[in-house]
Parts: structure tokens; sequence; C-alpha cells
């Protein structure tokens, strides 16, 4: 090998090969080197606590609230089925659901406004949406218990036009809207990053071949953006399934979603095995959404 | 070529100003209720919702509350450390996935992007569970009693940021010219020269975005922090859903007003700084 390191101005073909076979070898050590620090961090505060909880999972609860994790049993996966997790779930689902569509009603039509100004004020109305994005969540939630409660600023408006108090805190309603409220950028974003990436010239070409405007964006526009549709949406969907701060902050007893359920599970019923069994059902089901996500050519995440 | 540039396709008429006014309505949305807060922190009447005057008084009980500001102080140590380490590892990690091929790489590639997936309370379930069951063993093996605190805080504000910082710089990464690197190279630039003077300043802003992303999903954590928080180790957001949680007292509207201000502020100046650094 070693006449290959030296670079000959009429190597054969074979001794090129196997130079640049040595600099692959050379930079895939280096590569897994720099790979190597975040790698093992993440096996240890990640991958094995993974496994802990799976194992937890199989584990029974004793009497005074310990966990027993000789006796392993799927105890804690049947209970899963139960009426009480079964409504809980369905709920959680359909908010996540209801929180979506209605992120993608309201920021399709906002993200194509933006995407069509010109590029200086495409910025600013873009950092206008990253401000409160990138404030804390947990402020942004509770300044709608603020604005919701029944002696609150909404509630002083309706009453003064003579609808009457509002009574929308600690209701399904403004569960769903604080999330929509909380995860609406994540639909922005990508919508508007798969807009500005239509290449308008295939537009134009509808409209010169005598499309309408509906039209063409019904067959040209939107199926070119639904790489930002489906990114949007599951990342929307994922966020509000697990939700746990915005229904604890505006909903009532009767909105209970699943990863408040979770929460009391370690921290008021202490059932760890019950509540690690749940949380690794719900972990799957997102790595479910994701996985579908990949499938459909998803790549923005 | 992008949308504004077209001048038959761009939306004119009613169309025009439907979207117009949808744009705005999302806008007051995501404004009012920070301006409702931000107003009625200066509210003196103890009922938060009904303006009574303006007052100072929740500011200042709030710079007597020593809860607050050890929670305060809690929340920065967290951060700073949980940013500086998990924008180094999120970088290498970046790094290691956009410019080279090596074994075991899309087992690296799924590990990176799980932490992103999994949703914090399934995160903060894992967490707590590991931190257990390891001070149980450490107990075990040299008697040290390992208690949940600010440590505990810190590693897994780590584990969850080094994600987020990788995917980030990897944007970055993924958007440069690989010409310029391979012009040093023929320079005879080092691959220290190469990465030096030609990588790192090319991909310093994203680094930059991702540590400040970094920053912020550390100051804004609640689910996670509370569940490896020990007693006297809360930060300032879990200090807060305990209070919003036990009901409203207008000191939370002054602490929220102030947590508010200081993300806006860093946003902002993180918007200011990419501009300095030229058009991306």
């Amino acid at each position: 090998m070693a006449q290959t390191l030296v670079p000959d101005p009429e190597a054969s073909p074979e001794a090129d090969a196997g130079l640049e076979h040595a600099a692959a070898a050379e930079r895939s050590r280096r590569g897994a080197w720099i790979a190597l620090p975040p790698a093992l961090y993440l096996v240890l505060l990640f991958a094995l606590p993974l496994v802990i909880v799976l194992v937890y999972s199989f584990a029974t609860r004793g009497s005074t609230g310990q966990t027993i994790l000789a006796d392993w049993n799927i105890a804690s996966y049947t209970r899963l089925l139960n009426p009480l997790v079964r409504e809980i779930a369905l709920r959680s689902v359909g908010y996540a659901l209801l929180t979506t569509a209605l992120c993608l009603a309201v920021a399709y039509p906002f993200a194509y406004y933006i995407a069509t100004r010109s590029l200086r004020v495409r910025n600013i109305l873009l950092v206008l949406v990253m401000i409160p994005f990138w404030s804390n969540f947990l402020v942004r939630t509770y300044a709608w218990r603020l604005l919701l409660s029944s002696s609150g600023p909404l509630s002083q408006l309706t009453e003064a036009i003579g609808l009457g108090q509002t009574r929308l805190l600690f209701t399904p309603v403004a569960v769903v809207l604080g999330l929509v409220y909380g995860y609406m950028p994540f639909m922005i974003l990508p919508l508007y990053a798969a807009i500005e990436r239509i290449d308008l010239g295939l537009v134009e070409a509808a409209r010169d071949l005598y499309a309408s405007g509906p039209r063409a964006f019904w067959r040209v526009t939107w199926p070119l953006s639904r790489p930002g549709v489906i990114a949007g949406s599951i990342l929307v969907f994922i966020p509000s399934l697990g939700a746990y701060v915005t229904p604890e902050i505006l909903g009532g007893s009767k909105t209970t979603m699943l990863g408040s359920y979770i929460v009391r599970q370690f921290l008021s019923a202490r059932d760890w095995p019950f509540g690690s069994a749940l949380s690794f059902v719900v972990m799957a089901l997102m790595l479910a959404a994701t996985l579908i996500y990949f499938r459909t050519g998803g790549r923005t995440l | 070529m992008s949308v504004a540039d077209g001048s038959t396709v761009r939306p004119r008429g009613a169309a025009r100003r439907l979207l117009a006014a949808n744009a705005w309505l999302v806008y007051l949305f995501f404004y009012a209720p920070i301006v409702v807060l931000i107003v009625l922190s200066f509210n003196s009447n103890r009922l938060a919702g009904i303006w009574q005057g303006f007052t100072l008084d929740w500011y200042a009980e709030m710079l007597d509350n020593t809860a607050v500001l050890r929670s305060i102080r809690n929340s920065v140590i967290v951060a700073l450390f949980s940013t500086v380490v998990s924008t180094a590892l999120g970088t290498a990690a970046a790094l290691a996935i956009e410019r080279f091929r090596f074994r075991g790489r899309q087992a690296f590639d799924a590990l990176l992007y799980l932490p992103v997936i999994v949703p914090d309370v399934t995160m903060a379930v894992m967490l707590l569970l590991f931190f257990v069951r390891t001070a149980d063993a450490l107990f075990v093996v040299s008697g040290a009693q390992v208690r949940l605190g600010l440590t505990t805080i810190t590693l897994s504000h780590i584990a969850f940021n080094i994600s987020f910082v990788a995917i980030v710089v990897r944007a970055r990464l993924a958007g440069m010219d690989p010409v310029l690197e391979e012009a040093a190279a023929d320079l005879y630039a080092d691959r220290w020269q190469t990465f030096r003077r030609v990588t790192l300043p090319q991909m310093m802003p994203g680094v930059l975005a991702g540590a400040l992303l970094a920053l912020t999903l550390s100051l804004d954590d609640v689910v996670i922090t509370s569940f490896v928080s020990g007693p006297g180790s809360t930060t300032l957001p879990v200090y807060v859903f305990g209070l919003v949680r036990r009901g409203v007292t207008p000191l939370i509207n002054a602490v929220s007003t102030v947590m508010l201000v200081a993300s806006m502020v860093l946003v902002f100046g993180s918007v200011v700084l990419q501009r300095r650094r030229g058009p991306t």
C-alpha cells in the first residue's frame, strides 16, 4: 500500500482508488471520533433511560407505592385498555387533531401572504412571528388565562357589547385555543419555507394555459406546498398530543390529557409501572407519526 | 425564484385583502395576550382582571421575594451551563453527520433525532427513573448520596438540547458550499486551518442560532425540570407554574412580564446579530 500514498501523475486507476480508499478510511475514523462525545452523552442520558422506562413498564406497583422489579408482567399494558384511559387517549387525539386542523386553516393563508411580500417585508413579518414564539411557553399560556378569565378583558368586551360574560376558561375551547396559540409557529414556518421555495414559473405556466386562479392554486401551488403541510401538521400534532402545561393551566378537570395523566401517575399516584407503560405508548404513537412523515417524503424537521 | 418575484401570480383584489386581513388577525392573536399580561402587571387591583390604576408594587414585591430571586439564579446557572455544553456537543454531532461518513452514522443520526420527537413528559419520566436508579447504584457502590438538584437539571437540559443544536447547525452546514473548503485544501491549508479559517466562520451563525435556541429551551422548560429537581432547586418557570396552579396573584404577572421581556430581548438581539453578519 505504501506506494499508493505517493501521488503519481501517471498512477493507474487502481492505485488512485487505493488512495481514495485510504483517505475515506481516515475520514471515517475522524468522523467517528467527533461523533463520540455527543453519542456517548445521548446513550447514557437518553437511550439508557429509555430502556429503564421500558423495564419499569413491566414491573409491579407495591402496596405502598414502591416499584417491584422482580415480578415481570404486562398488567400495566392491559390497564391501558380500561375505559378511563381510553377516554383520555381519545380526548388527547381529538384535541390534537382539532388543533392541527385549525393551525393549518389559519397558517396556510398566513404563510402564503408572507411569502408573496417583498424580501424586506417578509423578514420583518417573520421576525414578528418568531418573537412571541421564542418567549416562554408557560408565560404565554398563562397570559391566556388572564385574557379568558370571567373578569378578564375578553369577558368585559363581550359584556360591553351585550353578549354577556364569556366563560371559556377551564373548558375544552380554552385548551384547544391555548394549543393553537402555542404551536401555530410550528405550522407557519415549514409552510412558509415550502411556499417560498415554489418556482412560480410553474404557476404562471398554468395561468398561461388558461387555468383559473383557484385551479392553478389547487393543481400547482397546493401539491408543491404539500411537504410543508405534512411537516407542519406533524410538528403541531406531536406536541399537542403530549401537552401538559396547556391543559393544566387552561383546562378543567374534564379536559385531562395524556400528558397530565402520565405526570399524575408519577407525582401523585406513585404508580411508576403504569406511568412508564403510558409514556412508552405515547412515545411509540409519536414515533409512528414521525415515521409516516418521513415515508411521505418529509425532510424539514 | 420566489413567489414575490412573480408578477402575474401575486394575489390581487379581494383575495389579497382577505389574505392581509387574515395576517393582521394572526398578529393580533399572537400579541393580544402578551399586551394584556404586561398591562395587568402594572395594575394596582388585587383582582387581576379589572384595571384600577398604575402601580409598580408587584415588581417591588418580586424583588423582595427570596424564592423568586433564588429561582432566577438557578435558571441562569442551569441555562448557561447547559447551553455551553450542549452547543459544543451538538455542533460536534452536526459536523460528524454532515462532513463525514463513518460506521454507525445512521444509528447516530436516529439517536440524534429521537429526543426531538419524544414528548417532554416521556423524557421527564425517563430521566427521573434514570437518576433515581443511578443514585441507588452509586449509593450501593460508593456510599455517596446523589440528590436531585441543579446538577440533574443541567444534565437533563443538555440531553434534550444537543439534538436541537445539532439540527440547527446541520441546516447551516448543509447550505454551505463545499467549494470553499476544497479551495482551501487545494491552497495547502491543513485540515485544522481549513476548519478554523473557512468552515468555522461560515457555520458560526448556525452555531449562535443553535446556542440561542438551547438557551431559550432551557429557560423555558417546566415539565422535565420539575421531574428532576429537588427541594430548593426549582427554576423560575417551575416556580411560576406552582404559583399559577395555586391561584392568580398579581405577583405572577410581574414575574411573567420580566420573563417575557427577557426572552424577547434575547430573540431580538439574535436577529440583529445575524443581520450584521450579512445576508444569509
